[in-house]
């Protein structure tokens, strides 16, 4: 069974088309990597596998179901949000508010929601940490605590927008292999967003691209090419590898780092 | 003390609206939105002023406007969020207008202190059943949301996700808001909702992190704060309306030292 299915699906956010007619499938035990310049609608693609978006013309299965809002077996970390760093409720309750968080009623927890809970925070390494205030953990700390509530109701499709964000090299290899680890032990499918490729080699069993409306989805070797990448980002792209490193040109620019830092020219 | 109607009457009415604005507080604190209520507040004074000139007590007034304030405060909703300057020009238009409503109406000059300041011995028995009701009504209420609401305050998107409706949320828990604020002012009047519905929670919130000892700690402080100040005001013949704000803010400040003194 395909974890995500898109058949001439056109998506658009706003009067932008992200994606027009796109046909794709993912399976159910990849780990992908979600990838194209900032503001190339990779949260838009969450947004619409999670069925939070209309669209406009074709179809989106996930999980062999036609795409629904608050499927329980997909999971879901949106990305970090600044106003976070004020909250003073404790890890664990704020992981706990996703448990059954959509029931009308008080926020009281039952055996088996709490157990859930605890199972998300050890699948993470969270279990000590969730004692502190959110205000005072950091930013490789929260993104584990995110990544649990995610992980609530055990979905079979998990929804990662940008867990590297903001976190230097050392973290982010933590969130990768963490990530990766989970995925093959609970034999899931993942889609994991960022900025960059060169985290997530050797992680990712396939690469899903996204620039100008259309998505490139296979292996690193069949996606990051020159061919391919010039036609997502409607500009010459050149491919470098230094050292096992994989380096997205254009006109002697990273553009990946590019897109990242500040709105460069070939932003799409 | 107690052998006073009035005393009776006044422990009553801040004991039911100091428990409603620390629970209510809570959420607010936790959103973020207490500027929003603040704004609730002013805008309820256009209604209060507005409700005496047509000759309706002042409360229905206060609270038929500060309702529908926070119904449009929550379907503006995203809109509105981090929109300081908008909601700082129409809390400053309420206050404006419900002065020009108490000039068309100068024979009640004491009722514009009442309004903004307070009035805690001026409540009768009638007034203390109405705040009852209105109380039980707006815990009830946010009782039957807590769970989305914290989920969609923590985690609006994933909320959004897992179907919660974000807008409804927000314009049932507003609507509640407005329903503690209203009663607030009756206890330390619509300038000062802020000393029962952000001191005591913000306090609470300093001395634990966790969700259920923090919500009821924050009632606590709120109705420890009310009946402190009451007793303060009855020894010193001062205004129990300071004698509130003077506790509230020395809690906080307390709770942030000490805090802060521990780590």
């Amino acid at each position: 069974m395909n974890a995500v299915e898109l058949s001439g699906a056109t998506v658009a956010f706003g009067d932008r088309t992200v994606l027009a007619g796109v046909d794709l499938a993912i399976r159910d035990n990849e780990f992908i990597g979600v990838l194209g310049a900032n503001g190339v609608g990779k949260t838009t693609l969450m947004r619409a596998i999670l069925g939070l978006l209309p669209l406009q013309h074709g179809t989106i299965r996930v999980l062999g179901a036609p795409v629904a809002r608050g499927n329980p077996a997909v999971g879901y970390m949106p990305q970090t949000r600044a106003a976070l760093d004020h909250v003073r409720l404790t890890g664990w309750d704020f992981v706990a508010s996703g448990a059954a968080g959509h029931h009308w009623g008080l926020p009281l927890l039952n055996r088996t929601t709490r157990r859930d809970v605890e199972w998300a925070l050890e699948r993470v390494a969270a279990t000590d940490l969730a004692h502190r205030p959110l205000a005072e953990t950091s930013g490789g700390e929260r993104q584990r605590l995110l990544l649990a509530q995610a992980l609530l109701g055990r979905p079979r499709l998990l929804l990662l927008d940008e867990p590297l964000i903001s976190l230097d090299p050392h973290h982010q290899a933590v969130v990768v292999t963490l990530t990766r680890a989970l995925q093959q032990e609970l034999g899931i499918a993942v889609l994991f967003s960022a900025h960059e490729l060169n985290p997530l080699l050797g992680a990712l069993d396939r690469v899903l691209y996204l620039g100008h409306g259309q998505a490139a989805l296979g292996t690193v070797d069949e996606v990051i090419t020159g061919p391919v990448l010039s036609r997502l980002y409607g500009s010459d792209i050149d491919v470098v590898r230094v050292n096992g490193r994989i380096f997205v040109m254009s006109g002697g620019h990273d553009v990946e780092r590019d897109a990242h830092q500040h709105d460069h020219h070939v932003h799409v | 003390m107690f052998t006073y109607d009035f005393m009776q009457h006044a422990f009553a009415a801040a004991g039911i609206v100091s428990v409603v604005s620390g629970l209510i507080g809570f959420f607010l604190v936790l959103r973020a939105q207490t500027f929003a209520g603040h704004a609730l507040s002013h805008v309820g004074f256009a209604g209060a002023t507005g409700a005496v000139l047509f000759g309706i007590p002042p409360l229905w007034g206060l609270i038929t406007l500060t309702l529908c304030a926070g119904v449009g405060m929550g379907l503006l909703g995203e809109r509105l969020y981090q929109r300081d300057v908008a909601i700082g020009i129409v809390l400053a238009m309420s206050l404006g207008l419900g002065l020009l409503f108490l000039n068309f109406f100068t024979a009640y000059a004491t009722q514009a202190t009442a309004l903004l300041f307070g009035n805690i011995l001026g409540i009768d028995d009638t007034t203390v059943w109405t705040l009852l009701a209105l109380g039980i009504a707006a815990i009830a209420a946010l009782a039957a949301i807590a769970r989305p609401l914290l989920f969609a305050s923590l985690q609006p998107e994933l909320a959004e996700a897992k179907g919660v409706s974000l807008r409804l949320v927000s314009v049932l828990f507003l609507a509640i808001t407005a329903l503690g604020v209203a009663e607030c002012a009756q206890i330390v009047g619509v300038l000062l909702v802020f000393a029962l519905m952000v001191g005591p929670p913000a306090a609470a919130q300093r001395l634990t992190a966790r969700f259920w000892p923090g919500i009821l700690l924050s009632a606590l402080l709120a109705l420890a704060e009310a009946w402190l100040g009451l007793m303060l005001a009855y020894a010193t013949d001062w205004p129990a309306s300071f004698w509130i704000t003077a506790l509230s803010g020395a809690i906080y400040l307390l709770a942030t030292m000490g805090m802060r003194s521990l780590r």
